[in-house]
């Protein structure tokens, strides 16, 4: 009762929160060089697990534009779309990609083991880290994110479940590791090296 | 009896054959995202088109390579992508179904081995009046957005 009361709460907190980014970006989008920056936090501390057994947490890459994007790798649709466009707008930065870490965060942390992180990864392009961690750790990063997860029941599924999870992908800036922009599943890899491209030439 | 015996087998004998009657439904394009090593389960896409006058409906889906295959869909929902299994995917006459990521989708589950790129498997598509239609699908690279069948069969792609 009480569970589901609070996927309740946190459904209607991340859809207040996605219409704010959705306005954000649009008013972004409609062509202010100055944008204000969201008031919106957005990110915050979180330690996980790489594939090769290292700690990552939200400092290792804040010399980088950090995409950060969560799913699981037992999601054979909307996932490899994301990730295949992540790794297509890495192809079109070229030499600029260097400054860009794409970071790929499992909501699926009983299944998702550093090594299966790491296989599924590549599988798309070697620069993107995959992540994992104990459930409690995976809770609160997606949280610092707003980022809404759920297990589905479904007899048929592989373990008897599918996921829910929220699809926005963020760019947090480097330094102070600020959010800046998000991009979604319906972004193309054209669009999302060309924000990219626009926001490293900014900086 | 025997009489009736006898009419009976001439009937049959000459019955029209039902599996021979031209089927108005076309399965093309097939294609699967090739799967990472380790991967359980993988998704495949086709376009079906409907060449008769009635509406069918996809059924169900089969294929040897998964334990276990279904009509899946993803769901959108204001930022929250949702995959859930579907009954049935109407077919209607003039409009081609294009299966494609971010829809409708095969789901295909407890895949026995990962899809490999440019490998082929068969599948069977079960629909609701032109019955079963079995078609080869071809594996793309990992995260393909659409059936790059034109360019895999480019002479001298194999080569290597």
């Amino acid at each position: 009762m009480s569970k589901s009361r609070n996927l309740l709460i946190g459904l209607v907190a991340f859809l207040i929160l996605v219409g704010g980014l959705v306005y954000l970006s649009s008013a972004w989008l409609s062509g202010q060089d100055e944008p204000s920056l969201p008031q919106v936090a957005i990110g915050g501390p979180f330690a996980l697990k790489a594939s090769d057994g290292r700690t990552v947490t939200d400092q290792t890459y804040r010399d980088k534009w950090q995409i950060i994007y969560f799913g699981y790798t037992l999601c054979p649709d909307a996932c490899p779309t994301a990730l295949n466009d992540i790794a297509g707008a890495l192809e079109k930065l070229g030499p600029e990609a260097a400054k860009v870490q794409p970071i790929f965060i499992t909501i699926d942390p009983a299944r998702d083991t550093p090594k299966i992180m790491g296989e599924y990864v590549k599988a798309f392009d070697p620069r993107i880290i995959g992540l994992t961690g104990s459930p409690a750790a995976i809770a609160t990063a997606a949280r610092e994110y707003h980022v809404y997860y759920a297990k589905v029941a479904d007899k048929d599924a592989p373990d008897g479940y599918l996921m829910d999870h929220s699809s926005v992908i963020y760019v947090m800036r480097p330094g102070d590791g600020r959010f800046v922009a998000t991009f979604t599943h319906d972004t193309s890899s054209d669009q999302m090296a060309e924000r990219l491209k626009k926001l490293i030439g900014t900086s | 009896m025997r009489r009736i015996v006898l009419a009976v087998a001439f009937l049959a004998a000459f019955a029209p054959p039902v599996l021979a009657q031209q089927s108005s439904i076309a399965v093309t394009d097939a294609w699967a995202r090739a799967t990472p090593p380790g991967a359980k389960t993988g998704a495949a896409y086709v376009t079906v088109t409907n060449k008769g006058t009635e509406t069918d409906k996809l059924l169900s889906v089969s294929t040897p390579v998964a334990g276990m295959a279904q009509l899946h869909t993803t769901i959108n929902d204001n930022g929250v992508m949702k995959m859930r299994p579907v009954k049935s995917i109407d077919v209607k006459p003039g409009k081609p179904l294009t299966l494609k990521p971010g829809g409708y989708h095969l789901m295909l589950m407890d895949l026995k081995q990962p899809l490999k790129q440019g490998d082929t498997f068969p599948i069977t598509l079960t629909f609701a009046k032109a019955g079963e239609i079995h078609t080869e699908v071809k594996v793309q690279k990992v995260g393909a957005m659409g059936d790059m069948g034109s360019m895999q069969d480019m002479p001298g792609m194999n080569m290597k």
